[in-house]
């Protein structure tokens, strides 16, 4: 430990983190970014394993081998509609790990942890179960495997108090008992910490999930840190704090753009609005449109108004599309695109303005759209589109609802009310290509589709961008 | 104890700098940025490593092997899915994005 050239190799690597983290303002700096603290940490891990002779290579070695592998493959494989799943899934991992790492450091004999050593390894135990657990729910919610729709247990609160009380008593029993390995409340930790993830995971839906992922990122962080803390590594104290400052902030963000606090979403007082209309699927898809086998409930429109769309299209100058997740349920990026590279090349200004909340993490709906080769030019955030939409002739909807919804600006007392929205109300036609013209997650109603400058495009929106290409050209 | 301070601390001063340096990542790179961390937080696979320094019965060799391959999985797959992602950034961005 007091060697000085391991602690400035130690400085190094903290340093190259957060120099590579900065250059993540910037697109392009970002690819660097990425690379250079890759190569730090496997350097770091380097020159740790030199130091310290490991037993059993081979089974190391194949842990290594089988890890690296799996996360190579995931990555190459995973399509940006199923990103939000699998970096859900890394968070469980990252906790996992974390939680592993302590137990087996605190039920050593003899014990080689101080005191403040034992502290943190029951903290890392319990921050890295209540990842792992919590981690595993949003992930299958996300990947379709679990149903999205919250899952509110009769006295959920008091459930997760009770569970919350026994974890801690036994996170105490784990630290006190000092001589012989403290095994068995270890195990209880760890037991009541993944049944905590679970209750707490499950009570939120689709539509708060960047919310969550968010927060579970910044709790992985937290675990390896204080993971850290037990095995006395300054690299993995300082990573963990660099990913739990990340999580705090992506949180903070999506928590402003639904203009709810953190507690709103995972300590809701009541039942979250969910309308009852639909008994099976619906409304447990957020804010946007549901997948087309859901198609045939909605009444059909009374003219075709295809026509009439295009022609407002054509006659337009300024157009500024608006996706949702939607979009991407039904596939729809590459069409919308195309869409709109179509009417770019008609000499039209064409924008894409992204809500925050587009999509179930933070960002996504960027990725989304970099992955169907969008103009990243094309791209607008809230903030810096917003006013254009009052000398806009066309916002085209596609697959968003919720964030949009005039309600949230005009109407008191609805889940969504103080949320900011696109002002797609602003723009002089409206035409919104959504599945049906029910209500979005929130279950609030949209007033935008009865206004008279709204066209509804109902029905899948892949072949609603399809029809209206070849209409317009 | 005194260790543990300048873990503390460590942590403390990296979280602060972190902050400051993460709130200037544009929206759009915020998945990106997540999925970085992630791959960061991987380096638990080093308190992994560790475990195998010392002597240890076969279950807590299994608890450790597990988190090796969790860690391992973060951090390769973190970094590659992290650098497949800025790609599609990088294709028309060159001229525009600095």
């Amino acid at each position: 430990m007091g060697d000085p050239g391991y602690l400035i190799g130690n400085l190094v690597v903290l340093a190259v983190i957060l120099v590579g983290i900065g250059m993540f303002s910037r697109p392009n700096a970002a690819r660097f970014g990425n690379l250079a603290i890759a190569l730090a940490l496997i350097c770091a891990l380097g020159v740790e394993v030199a130091r310290n002779p490991l037993n059993a290579p081979l089974l190391v070695l194949a842990a290594l081998a089988v890890g690296s592998l799996g996360g190579l493959a995931a990555a190459k494989k995973v399509n940006m509609t199923q990103i939000p799943a699998l970096v859900g899934f890394q968070n469980g991992a990252g906790g996992l790990a974390s939680c592993l790492v302590s137990l087996v450091q605190l039920t050593r004999e003899p014990q080689t942890l101080d005191r403040v050593g034992v502290v943190a390894a029951v903290a890392a135990m319990i921050v890295g179960a209540v990842t792992f657990s919590g981690s595993m729910v949003a992930s299958g919610k996300l990947a379709g495997l679990l149903r999205q729709k919250p899952v509110a247990l009769p006295g959920h609160r008091w459930i997760l108090l009770v569970v919350s009380i026994v974890l801690l008593a036994a996170a105490f029993g784990a630290t006190s008992v000092s001589d012989s390995g403290p095994t068995w409340p270890a195990i209880a930790v760890v037991l009541f910490a993944l049944l905590l993830g679970l209750v707490f995971s499950a009570r939120v839906g689709g539509a708060d999930m960047p919310v969550l992922i968010s927060l579970l990122n910044a709790f992985s962080g937290l675990s390896a840190g204080i993971c850290g803390v037990v095995v006395k590594s300054q690299v993995l104290t300082a990573c963990g704090a660099t990913v739990a400052a990340s999580g705090l902030i992506l949180t903070y963000a999506m928590c402003r753009a639904m203009n709810r606090n953190v507690w709103a979403i995972v300590w809701p007082a009541a039942p979250a609005a969910v309308p009852e209309s639909a008994p099976d699927g619906g409304q447990d898809l957020p804010s946007e449109t549901v997948p087309s086998d859901q198609a045939v409930e909605t009444p059909a429109p009374p003219s075709d108004p295809f026509p009439q769309a295009a022609e407002v299209l054509q006659a337009a100058g300024k157009i500024i599309v608006i996706p949702g997740y939607g979009m991407a349920l039904a596939h729809a990026q590459i069409g919308t695109v195309g869409l709109a590279n179509r009417l770019v090349k008609m000499g039209k200004d064409v924008k894409f303005a992204v809500h925050p909340l587009a999509g179930r993490m933070p960002g996504h709906m960027h990725v989304l759209l970099a992955e169907a080769d969008v103009d990243p030019d094309m791209l607008f955030d809230l903030n810096e589109v917003n006013s254009e939409f009052a000398a806009t002739d066309v916002a085209l909807i596609v697959g968003a609802c919720d964030v949009v919804n005039p309600a949230a600006a005009s109407v008191e007392g609805t889940p969504i009310s103080g949320m900011p929205i696109l002002a797609a109300q602003d723009a002089a036609r409206v035409i919104v290509c959504n599945l049906d013209a029910r209500p979005g997650y929130s279950g609030v109603e949209n007033l935008l589709y009865r206004q008279e400058k709204t066209l509804l495009l109902l029905g899948d929106a892949q072949e609603t961008m399809s029809r209206l290409l070849n209409a317009i050209s | 104890m005194n260790e543990a301070f300048v873990l503390a601390g460590v942590f403390l001063v990296t979280f602060a700098v972190g902050i400051f340096l993460i709130v200037r990542v544009p929206p759009r790179l915020h998945t990106p940025l997540m999925s970085l961390t992630n791959a960061i937080s991987g380096i638990t696979v080093l308190g992994a490593l560790l475990l195998f320094a010392a002597e240890g019965n076969a279950l807590q060799r299994g608890l450790a092997a597990i988190a090796v391959v969790m860690g391992a999985f973060n951090l390769v797959g973190g970094f590659a899915v992290t650098s497949r992602m800025l790609g599609f950034f990088k294709k028309k961005a060159t001229a525009s994005d600095d």
